[in-house]
């Protein structure tokens, strides 16, 4: 379907498809197999651009907006989400200095992140606190012209890959989520490191590590906003990074559909290409339902985003949730239609659907978000 | 630094087809793209300018419509394109063709450097490139693989021959015709293709660059295509080993069945 996407955004999906393709696609049963991060896609996707385009021109990016790198990542997402999560996650790390940050912290940082010269992390999930964020144990503590930092951050996407970590640590534990503040780690600050890469299902061309702070010591001004403020950069900075997350989803089931589809019509079955019986019909037709009607949302959701409006969080949530789901479901699906060939590693089916898990998992679990949109009707309808 | 690369359109080469009639490519209806090997040339020209400073400038012979091939060049790092068109250009061959770019090359002023291609994708001749070289008067290499050094002054570069290949230093201005190893084309900027959208394509006639119309396009092209067919594979080579004693006894057994 015809979008009517501005010129600009032409050129964005067109360099995204490009790099996805010629990039992406060859190297990613390999990167999976590794578990290897993609330093060198992430090198040429920076040397076009792409790094810049949510970054605001005045810092050296071209101000696109949520839509902007919703169809830059459902490019790359045709191609590997595991390339799409290192590419969105270092927005995510960058979003709450956009979102939140000095005019001094703003200069500081996002020229670097614009030019892909820096690479950012976000910092927020613990082991005792993900979906329930108000179980968050590390705390920084000022001590004279230095906050010290203390505690680990687990499963944190760019672990040991980025420059640049945004950090939610407790500042005032008596003031519950109004305590807790944002702060910009470097690599190499002292009493920061990275634990070992995680393994994991899905996603493995993403570096995902523990971050440890051992009195970590930054200087005063690494403070994003006001102390107190984190929590609501945070949930801004979710509202404003879940429909990448979405299009990520819209991009991997596009792809999975091509694969199941494509084979659908060589397989031959009973004399016939398989795509001639209904039943595999219709499950390609469910398919391509899902994803035009998650692609629309996602869109949808993007722009209404980008005028921040009042029920942004639901809209966010609504596309994050849908478009991930659908995911799940049509990965799954391509690999029913292609049988057997579709569990071997060597066809790209099985990837997809192993990706495909985390969508429904990470930057707030599809439970959660439903949680977010049904209080938001609760108070429409109050 | 002055950079001119020479860049061509081609038919895409997985859709090439034949016109029954003179035996050339059938070029219409054919989805267009730069001529791989070009490509890299530009790429080479881009990473040049990167390190030494000045400008690329890309030219092309052909149709109204390689304007888009050019922009696409500008999308990649080029700052400059020129497209030369002219109706009486049609049917050159490569002695035209390189007749052509040479009035041009003299129109577009001085340079230090000229690449080109290996060769185009359609014709596969690889003459264009030694054929403007010679008339220009300047040296070229071919099949350039590597550039080891470059300086503000000359290169040293790489060579591929069919058993290794050659390190040759060379001052400016020369002219260079690449292979496909040389590099990795990177993939057009968000800013470059802003760039290109905007961008003047300077268009030149075959009376704009003088050329005597006795030696362009068709009239001026010596070459009459007879028949087009795949080559036959290369002969078969071998590498002698051992004392000269030793592989002068080898040649003449191998050569004593064609007695």
């Amino acid at each position: 379907m015809d979008y009517f996407l501005s010129e600009e955004q032409q050129m964005i999906v067109d360099i995204a498809r490009q790099i996805t393709d010629e990039r992406i696609v060859p190297r990613r049963a390999e990167l999976d197999e590794k578990h290897e991060f993609p330093r060198q896609i992430l090198n040429e996707m920076a040397q076009a651009d792409l790094f810049g385009v949510p970054i605001p021109e005045e810092y050296g990016g071209f101000g696109g907006g949520c839509l902007d790198i919703a169809l830059t990542v459902e490019q790359l997402g045709r191609g590997c989400i595991g390339v799409g999560t290192a590419f969105a996650a270092n927005f995510l790390g960058v979003y709450p200095i956009i979102i939140s940050g000095s005019e001094e912290m703003k200069q500081k940082y996002l020229p670097d992140v614009a030019s892909g010269k820096k690479f950012g992390a976000f910092g927020l999930t613990e082991a005792n606190a993900g979906s329930d964020a108000s179980g968050i144990q590390t705390t920084a503590v000022l001590d004279k012209d230095e906050w010290v930092l203390n505690g680990t951050k687990q499963w944190i996407t760019n672990g040991g890959e980025a420059q640049i970590y945004t950090i939610v640590a407790i500042t005032d534990r008596s003031r519950g989520p109004r305590g807790a503040s944002l702060f910009v780690v470097e690599e190499g600050d002292p009493g920061f490191s990275c634990g070992p890469k995680e393994k994991k299902m899905g996603i493995r061309a993403s570096s995902t590590t523990e971050l440890i702070f051992k009195d970590c010591r930054i200087p005063k001004d690494r403070l994003i906003g006001r102390a107190g403020t984190g929590f609501i950069t945070v949930m801004k900075t979710l509202d404003l990074s879940r429909p990448g997350i979405a299009a990520l989803g819209v991009g991997l089931a596009q792809a999975a559909l091509d694969e199941a589809a494509r084979y659908a019509k060589q397989r031959q079955q009973f004399g016939k290409p398989i795509i001639a019986f209904q039943a595999v019909q219709h499950m390609l037709a469910d398919m391509a339902i899902g994803i035009e009607s998650a692609r629309a949302l996602v869109y949808a959701a993007a722009k209404h985003i980008q005028q921040h409006p009042k029920d942004m969080s639901k809209a966010s949530a609504m596309c994050k949730t849908y478009a991930t789901d659908v995911a799940m479901k049509v990965t799954t699906d391509a690999v029913q239609v292609m049988g057997g060939y579709g569990y071997m590693c060597e066809y790209p089916v099985e990837k997809m659907m192993r990706d495909a898990k985390i969508l429904q998992i990470y930057e707030g679990t599809n439970q959660i978000q439903r949680n977010v949109i049904g209080q938001e009707l609760n108070k429409e309808y109050s | 630094m002055k950079i001119i690369v020479c860049i061509k359109q081609v038919p895409d080469a997985t859709d090439v087809r034949l016109d029954p009639v003179t035996n050339t490519l059938a070029r219409e209806g054919v989805q267009s793209i730069m001529n791989p090997y070009d490509q890299h040339a530009l790429e080479e020209a881009v990473r040049l300018r990167e390190r030494l400073g000045g400008e690329v400038v890309v030219v092309t012979m052909g149709p109204p419509q390689a304007e888009e091939m050019l922009r696409q060049a500008i999308s990649c790092g080029a700052d400059r394109a020129v497209l030369v068109s002219d109706r009486a250009f049609a049917g050159a061959d490569t002695w035209a063709t390189a007749y052509t770019l040479e009035n041009a090359l003299k129109k577009i002023g001085s340079f230090d450097l000229i690449l080109c291609g290996k060769q185009a994708i359609d014709g596969d001749t690889a003459q264009v490139g030694p054929g403007l070289a010679t008339r220009m008067g300047v040296p070229y290499l071919t099949c350039v693989q590597k550039v080891r050094e470059a300086t503000g002054t000359g290169l040293i570069v790489e060579r591929m021959m069919d058993d290794g290949y050659d390190v040759v230093a060379v001052d400016y201005p020369v002219l260079l015709t690449v292979v496909k190893n040389i590099n990795e084309p990177r993939v057009p900027s968000l800013k470059g293709k802003m760039k290109a959208k905007k961008a003047e394509i300077v268009k030149l006639t075959a009376a704009d660059i003088g050329a005597d119309p006795a030696c362009i396009g068709l009239p001026g092209s010596p070459t009459k295509v007879v028949k087009v067919f795949p080559p036959e594979g290369r002969s078969k080579r071998a590498t002698l080993t051992g004392t000269l004693d030793e592989q002068l006894d080898q040649l003449v057994e191998k050569l004593i069945p064609y007695l």
